[in-house]
């Protein structure tokens, strides 16, 4: 008796939980795959998909600048989670509250605020050539802004925290007598941190690098700010597709390239998650 | 049981929240429309105004395109009750059956409008729209930075000049974007020709390279800030610049230029048609229009309104152009399908060439 009844409100707890990925996220997903395959008329169609080919160029650049995005999120993502994962409780607690402090802005703002920054006539060159200016020096700025680099630099600085936190919290998940039993049998800190420290906060690299490449290879607001609306990426072309702000609005083709999207960022998450558990197993046989 | 009464009961709150969401802010209420215009073209005080006289709550939101406001409209997504596209939209959204006739029983003041603005030919007769303000499309500058001699033939080509290069801002639209590049080799901007548009893609493939960005209403910022020194865009908003920063001067093309006329227009699917209306014939009282005018600094076809402008304003030859200037300048009508799949086509491939 007692059995059935949690079952039931086991099943009862879950609904509404089903219901809502049915309506938000299953139910939008099969919609892009029947736009992908249906033109105008709604009749099914593999014409659509001619598109991702014109449209390569636009991918790898999206790819490319997604890739870079996330290999330098990991560099300057890892050696702060480790400092701050080995410091004091109080600092542990204040340095999570700084990098949680940016995302409490809106993403938009926090971006055109990079704008001013970057500008010829931004924070950066104003200082600069004041600096110049004391020497009697003239200084013509740098250009920062309306490039590739400040592209790369928006969805670094955007995402960054998405990195930073899941590998700090992998890195306090582990155990401090692991660490004492590997210096016991010898290790160097060198070592220890390759043999120990780092299988271990594999975890936490694997779901930084999905939440970093994921909405940077998605991004389109970003290209638009920093990099002057001069390249599209694929979001703003799928972006363009949607709203017509080129003159026609096209599900379809605009449905066909979010699903490249989809597929090529389903099969980054089936690799990460093939690597971590391959890594837990690992991990698990060594303890 | 107990089990599947909850579930359905979840599912049922989760479709009565969509249903919810799907309203809008309409919610049906007689007492409340939508209005959606452009940005940065209304004083927003005249929106209280017409809720202290009327009762009437005003949803009031923005959008940065013709094209935006049509696709936010044929998705379903949101439902308008006013809108104030251009005329070009206006015989788009005519054709597609998606504008109301007016009753203008409800629009006494419509009589203000001037002759020369009514029947156009976006709405030959009369029975879908209410002019609302109308201008051109200006070159600004920065007096600063460019040299006399590069503005003295007040020409289209100052936008190709390589001396500039980083230093210009375009439309980020293609249809300015496209219209520009027309001017410039001499091409109707209505053209239907698929010659004449891949001539103008080249012109702009051509100009990529010394455009500092493409914008739209961040180029206040840009201009206002002197991080660009040479720009196109809509009069009243290059008046509002120029009102903000004094190195910023500006002229309309001599070999031409786009006029736009935005008109107010009640959607066919409102279901607060009356209220629409009243809002419209609000925004027609002259001592509304001519606030609204001294804000936005467009010019407006408004008789009693005009005449009480300020001569500095009404007098401005670049709020309101003379004869000679406007009869080069070119209203945009509706291109065709094929025009329109090719000027996509076009502005998309510049747009990924890299």
């Amino acid at each position: 008796m007692s059995k059935t009844v949690t079952i039931g409100n086991k099943k009862a707890t879950v609904s509404p939980f089903a219901s809502w990925m049915t309506v938000f996220v299953l139910v939008p997903m099969a919609l892009v795959v029947y736009y992908a395959f249906t033109n105008a008329d709604g009749a099914f169609t593999f014409e659509n998909l001619k598109w991702i080919y014109t449209y390569r160029s636009t991918m790898f650049l999206s790819l490319r600048l997604a890739f870079i995005a996330t290999v330098i999120c990991l560099l300057l993502a890892y050696p702060i989670a480790y400092s701050m994962s080995r410091a004091g409780e109080k600092i542990q607690r204040n340095a999570t509250l700084i990098i949680m402090l940016p995302m409490w802005m809106n993403f938009l703002v926090r971006t055109y605020s990079w704008m001013t920054i970057l500008e010829n006539n931004g924070l950066i060159n104003s200082a600069l050539r004041s600096i110049f200016g004391l020497f009697g020096g003239e200084f013509d700025g740098f250009q920062l802004i309306n490039n590739r680099g400040a592209i790369v630099l928006g969805m670094v600085y955007n995402f960054l925290p998405y990195m930073i936190l899941p590998i700090y919290t992998s890195l306090t998940k582990i155990d401090n007598s692991l660490l004492e039993a590997a210096r016991d049998l010898g290790s160097n800190g060198f070592h220890v941190f390759k043999r120990v420290i780092l299988p271990l906060s594999i975890p936490g690299i694997i779901s930084g690098i999905t939440m970093v490449f994921i909405p940077s290879i998605s991004t389109f607001i970003i290209s638009r700010i920093l990099g002057g609306g001069k390249d599209f990426l694929i979001g703003d072309l799928i972006e363009d597709y949607f709203l017509g702000n080129s003159g026609v609005v096209n599900y379809n083709i605009g449905a066909a390239l979010s699903m490249v999207l989809m597929i090529l960022i389903l099969i980054a998450t089936f690799f990460m998650n093939h690597f971590d558990k391959d890594a837990k197993t690992s991990g698990g046989g060594r303890i | 049981m107990k089990k599947k009464i909850i579930s359905l009961v979840s599912v049922a709150l989760l479709l009565f929240s969509l249903a919810a969401c799907g309203e809008g802010g309409n919610g049906g209420d007689a007492q409340s429309i939508n209005v959606y215009n452009w940005g940065e073209y209304i004083d927003q005080s005249v929106l209280d105004d017409f809720e202290a006289e009327t009762g009437i709550k005003v949803n009031y939101t923005t959008y940065a395109s013709n094209e935006e406001m049509y696709s936010k409209i044929v998705s379903g997504a949101a439902s308008y009750d006013v809108i104030i596209p251009s005329e070009y939209m206006i015989s788009k959204m005519i054709s597609e059956d998606l504008l109301h006739e007016l009753n203008f029983d409800n629009i006494p003041n419509y009589k203000y409008i001037g002759e020369e603005y009514r029947g156009l030919s976006y709405d030959p007769e009369e029975k879908y729209s209410v002019p609302y303000t109308w201008g051109t499309v200006v070159i600004v500058y920065n007096t600063k930075y460019v040299d006399e001699e590069d503005v003295a033939d007040e020409s289209i080509n100052l936008l190709w000049n390589e001396k500039y290069a980083g230093n210009i801002l375009m439309f980020d639209n293609p249809r300015d974007a496209f219209a520009l590049a027309h001017i410039k080799l001499g091409h109707s901007m209505n053209t239907t020709n698929p010659e004449d548009w891949y001539e103008a893609a080249e012109e702009l493939k051509k100009q990529k390279p010394i455009v500092q960005a493409y914008v739209m209403d961040q180029i206040f910022d840009k201009m206002l800030n002197e991080e660009a020194y040479i720009a196109a865009y809509y009069a009243g908003d290059a008046m509002t610049m120029m009102d903000e920063n004094e190195n910023l001067a500006a002229y309309v093309p001599r070999e031409g230029a786009n006029m736009f006329f935005d008109s107010m227009c009640v959607l066919k699917s409102s279901r607060n048609k009356e209220a629409a209306e009243k809002f419209i014939n609000f925004m027609c009282e002259t001592e509304i229009a001519v606030r609204n005018a001294e804000e936005v600094w467009y010019a407006i076809p408004h008789t009693a309104a005009y005449e009480a402008l300020d001569p500095e304003q009404s007098e401005d030859p670049l709020v309101y152009p003379p004869k000679e200037v406007l009869d080069k300048c070119e209203v945009f009508i509706n291109l065709n399908k094929e025009t329109l799949v090719l000027q996509s086509e076009l502005w998309i491939n510049l747009k990924t060439q890299y």
